[in-house]
C-alpha cells in the first residue's frame, strides 16, 4: 500500500515536471495513432460509402468479413503485419520493421475493419431515408457518399474516435512490429508492459494516467457528438 | 445499378432561366405575392409507358401499363392503398426500372429527361442543413453556377412562404413547412415535370391546403404535374385528369369533371363512395 501510494505521488510528479523521457513516448503514440486512424478513415469511409450505396455480388461477404475483423486480436493484426514486412516477406525489401512506419501499418490493419464497419452501418442508415431523393435529384453516387458522411458527420465521426481508442489502447501489435525499441518505436501501451515488468512503476503509472484520460477524453467526444446527432436529428 | 445520369454540365438546363422572369407579364402568382417560376425549359414531354409491368420476384404489383402523359393540367392518380400509385410514379420518374415494357420520353429534349423532372415524396427527405441549403443544394446538383443558386434559391423559398425560415435548421421544421421546404427545393430546380407522391398524406388540413396552392402555383407556371393522392377532396380541386388505378392497372382515364361526376367502371364508382373493397 506504502509502495503504490508512493508510486502515484512520483508519477504525478513525473507528468508536471515535463519529463522528457515521458513526453516522447506520448508524442510517439500519438503521432502513430492518428496516422493510421487518419489513413483508415481516407480508405474506410469511402468504402463504407460504397457498401452502403451498391448492391453486387459477394457484398454480404464483405460485410460479414468486416464485422469478423472488427474484433481481430491485435497480436494477430502485428503478426500479419510482421510477415509481410520481415526480411524475407513481400515487402522485406523496405526495410520497414521496427520502424513507426511498420506501426502505423499494423494499427491500419487493425483499425480500417472498425471504421469502416460502423460508418457502413451509419451510411446505410442514411441512405435508406435520402436514397430516393438524392436519385431524384441526380446526384452522382461519388456526390451522394460525400452528402452522406457529411450530413451522418457525427455519427461517423464516432466511428473514427472508436477506432482511435482502439489503436491508441492496443499493446500487441506495435509489439510485434516495432519492437519496443527505446526512442524509436516505445509507446504508451509498451513501455507500461516494459516498465511494470521491470517494477519501474512510477513511470508505467503516470502513462496508464495519460492514456486513461485519453481514453476519457475519446469517449466524452463521442458522447457529445452522439448528443449532438440526437437533437439535430430530432423531428 | 442505381444510377444512369452523366453528371450533367454547367448550365445545361438553358431556356426559361435568363432574365430571372423578372419583367414578364401575367406570370402566376404564388403565395405571398411572391412571384411564381417563370416557364420551366426543357421540351421532354410526351411520357410514354409501354406495356410496363413492375414484377419484383414474380408478384406483379404494377401492368401492364400502356398510356401517354402529355403538356396541360394536373393528372391526379387516384386509387385504394396498395392500387400501386407510388409505384407507377416512381417508374414514370425512373426511380425503378420496369421489370418489363419502356418507359419513355418523347419530347425533343428527351435526352436531358433525368435533369427536367422532381419528385417530392410523401415523407419530406430534408437534409441535415440550413433551409436556405437544402434549396442550393438541389440547384448545386443541376449544376446550376454557385453565384445564381442563394437567390433562386431564396425565390423559391418566398414562393412556398419558407422565406423568414430560410438560416433555420431544416430538420427542426414542422411537417407541413418541411413538406413545404421539399416543394420549394423541386419549384428551384423549374421541372418541365412534376411528380408528387401523397404530398399531404402526414399533414393536417391547413397545412395540406397551403401545399395544395403551391402544388396549383407550380403547375399554374407551367409546370405538368402528376401527383397521387387518395384525398377526393384534394382530387377535385387540383385534377385536371385522373388516372384511376386499381390492383395495379389503370382502369380508368377522364377529364376530372366527368369522372366524379359519372365514373364510368365499377371500382371507381366505389371508390368515389368509399366502399372500395381490396
Amino acid at each position: 500500500m506504502e509502495e503504490s501510494v508512493h508510486a502515484f505521488r512520483e508519477a504525478a510528479w513525473l507528468l508536471f515536471s515535463g519529463d522528457a523521457d515521458l513526453w516522447e513516448i506520448v508524442w510517439l503514440t500519438l503521432r502513430v495513432s492518428l496516422t493510421a486512424v487518419a489513413l483508415a478513415a481516407l480508405v474506410g469511409l469511402p468504402l463504407a460509402g460504397v457498401l452502403a450505396l451498391y448492391r453486387f455480388p459477394g457484398r454480404r461477404a464483405v460485410v460479414v468479413g468486416l464485422n469478423a475483423l472488427m474484433g481481430l486480436p491485435p497480436v494477430v493484426a502485428g503478426l500479419v503485419v510482421y510477415l509481410a514486412l520481415s526480411r524475407s516477406g513481400p515487402l522485406g525489401g523496405l526495410g520497414l520493421l521496427f520502424t513507426p512506419t511498420a506501426m502505423v501499418v499494423a494499427q491500419f490493419v487493425l483499425v480500417t475493419p472498425i471504421v469502416t464497419a460502423l460508418a457502413r452501418q451509419v451510411l446505410e442508415d442514411l441512405w435508406r431515408e435520402y436514397g430516393e431523393q438524392l436519385r431524384s435529384l441526380g446526384a452522382s453516387p461519388g456526390r451522394a457518399i460525400f452528402t452522406l458522411l457529411w450530413d451522418g458527420r457525427h455519427a461517423v465521426a464516432t466511428a473514427v474516435l472508436a477506432g482511435f481508442g482502439r489503436a491508441s489502447a492496443e499493446v500487441g501489435a506495435v509489439l510485434i512490429v516495432g519492437g519496443n525499441i527505446a526512442h524509436v518505436t516505445r509507446v504508451m501501451t509498451t513501455a507500461i508492459a516494459l516498465e511494470t515488468s521491470k517494477g519501474n512503476l512510477t513511470l508505467a503509472l503516470a502513462l496508464g494516467l495519460i492514456l486513461i484520460a485519453l481514453s476519457v477524453g475519446v469517449n466524452g467526444l463521442a458522447f457529445l457528438l452522439r448528443d449532438l446527432t440526437e437533437t439535430r436529428n430530432a423531428v | 445499378m442505381p444510377f444512369e445520369n452523366p453528371a450533367p454540365e454547367n448550365g445545361g438546363r438553358d431556356g426559361g432561366r435568363d432574365g430571372a422572369g423578372e419583367n414578364e407579364a401575367g406570370t402566376p402568382r404564388a403565395r405571398n405575392g411572391a412571384r411564381a417560376a417563370h416557364p420551366p425549359g426543357g421540351d421532354i414531354l410526351p411520357l410514354r409507358l409501354e406495356g410496363v409491368c413492375y414484377a419484383p420476384e414474380g408478384r406483379t404489383l404494377v401492368g401492364e401499363l400502356t398510356l401517354e402523359l402529355r403538356d396541360g393540367g394536373p393528372t391526379v392518380v387516384l386509387g385504394a392503398n396498395g392500387a400501386g400509385k407510388s409505384l407507377t410514379l416512381r417508374l414514370c420518374h425512373g426511380l425503378l426500372e420496369p421489370t418489363a415494357g419502356t418507359v419513355r420520353w418523347m419530347g425533343p429534349d428527351a435526352a436531358r429527361a433525368r435533369w427536367a423532372q422532381a419528385m417530392v415524396f410523401q415523407r419530406p427527405v430534408l437534409l441535415r442543413r440550413s433551409v436556405l441549403a437544402n434549396v442550393v443544394y438541389g440547384l448545386a446538383l443541376r449544376g446550376v453556377s454557385r453565384r445564381e443558386r442563394p437567390a433562386l434559391a431564396m425565390e423559391a423559398l418566398r414562393a412556398t412562404g419558407l422565406e423568414a425560415m430560410a438560416g433555420r435548421q431544416a430538420r427542426v421544421l414542422s411537417a407541413g413547412e418541411a413538406q413545404r421546404l421539399s416543394l420549394a427545393r423541386a419549384w428551384a430546380l423549374r421541372p418541365r415535370v412534376l411528380f408528387l407522391d401523397e404530398p399531404t398524406a402526414n399533414l393536417d388540413p391547413a397545412a395540406s391546403r397551403a401545399v395544395e396552392e403551391i402544388i396549383a402555383a407550380i403547375g399554374a407556371a407551367g409546370t405538368k404535374i402528376v401527383m397521387t393522392t387518395h384525398d377526393l377532396g384534394q382530387a377535385r380541386r387540383l385534377a385536371h385528369e385522373v388516372l384511376f388505378m386499381h390492383r395495379g392497372r389503370v382502369l380508368e382515364r377522364s377529364p376530372a369533371p366527368q369522372f366524379f361526376q359519372q365514373p364510368n367502371n365499377e371500382a371507381a364508382r366505389a371508390f368515389l363512395k368509399g366502399e372500395l373493397l381490396w
